[in-house]
């Protein structure tokens, strides 16, 4: 029997995954669901029988149905390269999937699928231990925060689990508010129940029978099958009182954020599930000794409760194995930005950046490399001569980055390096929970002095200036928040140097800054279709027809880049 | 301690805040007079929440929601063109809801779709890839709807 799984996460949704299901289904065919295969850039997706096809219009489903399905012959002319695996797939086959091991291959909403991939059977395994030897397993499994900071796993349960309460909390952190990042969501939505096992195991290890999981409000389809989850585990008794007959009893809640971005900092959600205002609060006491309600609570992020799951089914050597010999298991991507596949990646920790942007995400769309950026607002900029740095904890702080929770950026040289630090700063300006100065009038001043920089009223004092503020800012600011909002700018003066001195000089290369560039058309590109002179709002401002050639008039220019948009032959130019 | 070994949720003013957003899109004025009542919570406290959290609103919006992703995937892929062209050709400001009450426009930090940027939702709906043509059609049949 066929096996046809169409991906219905929120990428491929939006691409028109429904109407290619509902073509399968016109023609007699049964269609599965799944969660995100992690390929977005390629969606609507279905994976027949194991042979991955992509880039799906309506049209093409007759085309897989009449040769595929009722012939045994995949269609070549919608494979990706002819690859009839689609482990194969360079994309793929470079990635470790242990938290994504699910992902793509279940039905999220079905928990049988779930079972029958070995799911709660390492839950069965784990209450049959002491609490002890479960945070024994995860302390010599090696694993550490997958939401960024990094801290061990182990270590943080057996704080929890010292304090001596009758009431104690586990948590899932989904509150996945980086811009450019989207892992969480995912797994939440591809499946939902290799993290309700984990928190189960993490409660039991801790001694906590109340659960809690907050996740955003922008992620409506993970809310939803969040709840269909935890219905479900409760309705086969994994969840609730005697939990797969012993003593242990467990619930748990879902909690929705309201948009703010430093809710994903532990104590500032603490105060947010309590229905405070979400500012953080000082540390210590740690929310493992003193969280929610002052209760001991264990706050760990999705990806580290999905890896729980793993570790207590695999066993910790397993886990363990992978990696290198700081950083064990692996680490999750939300690889985006002016490269060929985007999506979701998951490699061990180890492997380096050169391999996940050339190797697995294609390389660059069009344009030429400039830079990459991990971590998100509290991240850095990492250059070309930099890629073959290892990915893990401590390896990309020592470049200037943060691993962070997993959003990877990477740019082009269409992209100016000081606006690019700005878009990071106006975001700490919006976020800024407004408790600490710091990091409430310092990301402003930032934001200003970079300001000064783009439209060219900045000396080379305004970057001493910056300097000087961005590490005032990262000494004194109360949260983690704070205190790295300013690598964005420390990061691209460390690596951007020049790029920073031009734009004193009133110098744009990238073409972003008003003022500092002007445009030409390469006529030796151009093929005279004439798409930029309709998309160009000035009148004349594009001179020229389609018989002879065209000219930028750049006295008319408003510099809106209209045109560069638009010209399909990218042959509109930067000139100085 | 209030939250002791309950259900935190009915007891959380964001929760319940959340559930009136999600039945009016906002937070009517006489609401929180009635929240303050009913949870003895003190109506600063009460505006001070829905002011934090970028998702609370206290202003009706439009018949139709636009939320356009202004995250780094979307920044890099030229998001503000998106906003510029609604000022631009509908004359439609960020934040702001169009006179005949159709449609509000708002730019929100990331939606989480970064393989399709950039990105808008549309009442809920994702519309990924976008280019000048496509936003110009989700508004003429935002505009033509009736």
């Amino acid at each position: 029997m066929t096996e046809v799984r169409i991906c219905k996460g929120t990428g491929c949704i939006s691409s028109g995954a429904e109407k290619i299901a509902n073509e399968f289904e016109n023609l007699g065919i049964e269609v599965k669901q799944s969660g995100c295969h992690g390929l977005c850039s390629k969606g609507p997706i279905a994976i027949v029988d194991g042979v991955f096809y992509g880039d799906l219009k309506v049209k093409d489903v007759k085309l897989i149905v009449e040769d595929h399905i009722k012939n045994g012959k995949p269609v070549d002319k919608l494979l990706w390269d002819h690859y009839t695996k689609f482990e194969e797939i360079p994309f793929y086959k470079k990635q470790t999937r242990l938290i994504l091991r699910n992902c793509g291959l279940i039905d999220p909403e079905n928990i049988d699928e779930y079972i029958n991939k070995d799911g709660y059977k390492g839950l069965r395994e784990t209450l049959t231990i002491k609490p002890s030897d479960v945070i024994d397993s995860i302390t010599r499994s090696g694993l550490r925060g997958l939401g960024g900071a990094g801290f061990p796993t182990g270590l943080k349960w057996k704080i929890g689990s010292e304090q001596k309460s009758n009431i104690k909390y586990v948590i899932v952190n989904a509150d996945e508010g980086d811009p450019g990042a989207f892992m969480d969501r995912a797994i939440l939505e591809g499946d939902p129940h290799s993290v309700i096992e984990g928190l189960i195991m993490g409660g039991y290890a801790i001694g906590a029978t109340q659960g809690l999981i907050y996740v955003r409000q922008e992620y409506p389809l993970a809310i939803k099958r969040i709840k269909k989850a935890i219905d479900d585990a409760k309705e086969r008794g994994f969840l609730g009182s005697n939990i797969l007959d012993t003593d242990f009893c467990f619930e748990i809640e879902i909690h929705e954020g309201a948009g703010a971005f430093v809710c994903g900092e532990e104590t500032a959600m603490i105060q947010s599930i309590t229905g405070e205002r979400g500012t953080p609060q000082l540390k210590p006491p740690y929310p493992a000794v003193k969280g929610l309600s002052s209760k001991p609570t264990i706050i760990n992020n999705v990806k580290t409760w999905s890896a729980v799951s793993w570790i207590m089914l695999h066993g910790w050597e397993e886990f363990f194995k992978i990696g290198n010999e700081n950083c064990h298991g692996t680490a999750i991507f939300s690889l985006t930005g002016k490269i060929k596949y985007s999506g979701l990646i998951e490699v061990p920790m180890g492997m380096t950046l050169r391999e996940i942007i050339f190797d697995i995400g294609g390389g660059m769309e069009k344009g030429k490399f400039k830079a990459v950026q991990t971590g998100g607002p509290s991240g850095g900029t990492i250059p070309f001569d930099m890629l073959d740095t290892p990915v893990g904890f401590e390896s990309m702080a020592k470049i200037g980055s943060i691993m962070g929770s997993g959003g990877m950026v990477v740019i082009d040289d269409s992209s100016c390096i000081i606006d690019f630090a700005k878009f990071f700063i106006d975001f700490c300006v919006d976020e800024s929970c407004g408790k600490c100065i710091p990091c409430r009038e310092g990301t402003f001043q930032l934001a200003k002095l970079l300001d000064q920089i783009i439209t060219g009223k900045a000396n080379e004092d305004t970057l001493k200036l910056l300097e000087e503020l961005s590490f005032a800012i990262k000494n004194t600011a109360l949260c983690g928040l704070g205190t790295t909002a300013p690598n964005p700018v420390l990061s691209t003066l460390k690596y951007y140097r020049t790029e920073y001195i031009e734009h004193l000089h009133g110098i744009c290369k990238a073409g972003v800054c008003k003022g500092m560039y002007t445009i030409q058309i390469n006529q030796d590109l151009c093929n005279q279709c004439g798409i930029c002179q309709r998309g160009c709002p000035e009148e004349g401002a594009i001179t020229g027809d389609r018989k002879t050639s065209f000219l930028i008039i750049n006295d008319l220019c408003t510099e809106c880049n209209a045109c560069r948009l638009a010209c399909p032959k990218q042959c509109i130019e930067v000139v100085q | 301690m209030e939250f002791e070994g309950i259900n935190f949720k009915d007891q959380s003013l964001i929760s319940v805040l959340n559930q009136i957003h999600a039945k009016y899109n906002y937070i009517p004025e006489e609401m929180m007079f009635d929240l303050s009542d009913r949870l003895k919570i003190s109506l600063s406290k009460i505006y001070g929440v829905i002011t934090f959290y970028t998702g609370f609103k206290l202003e009706k919006p439009g018949k139709h929601i636009i939320r356009v992703c202004t995250g780094t995937a979307c920044y890099v892929n030229h998001s503000e063109v998106i906003l510029e062209i609604m000022r631009d050709e509908f004359g439609i400001e960020e934040g702001k809801t169009t006179e005949d009450g159709k449609l509000s426009v708002d730019r929100v930090a990331c939606i989480g779709a970064c393989a399709l940027a950039p990105v808008m939702e549309l009442d809920g709906q994702m519309v990924g890839k976008l280019t000048k043509k496509k936003v110009m059609r989700v508004l003429r049949e935002v505009f033509e709807d009736d």
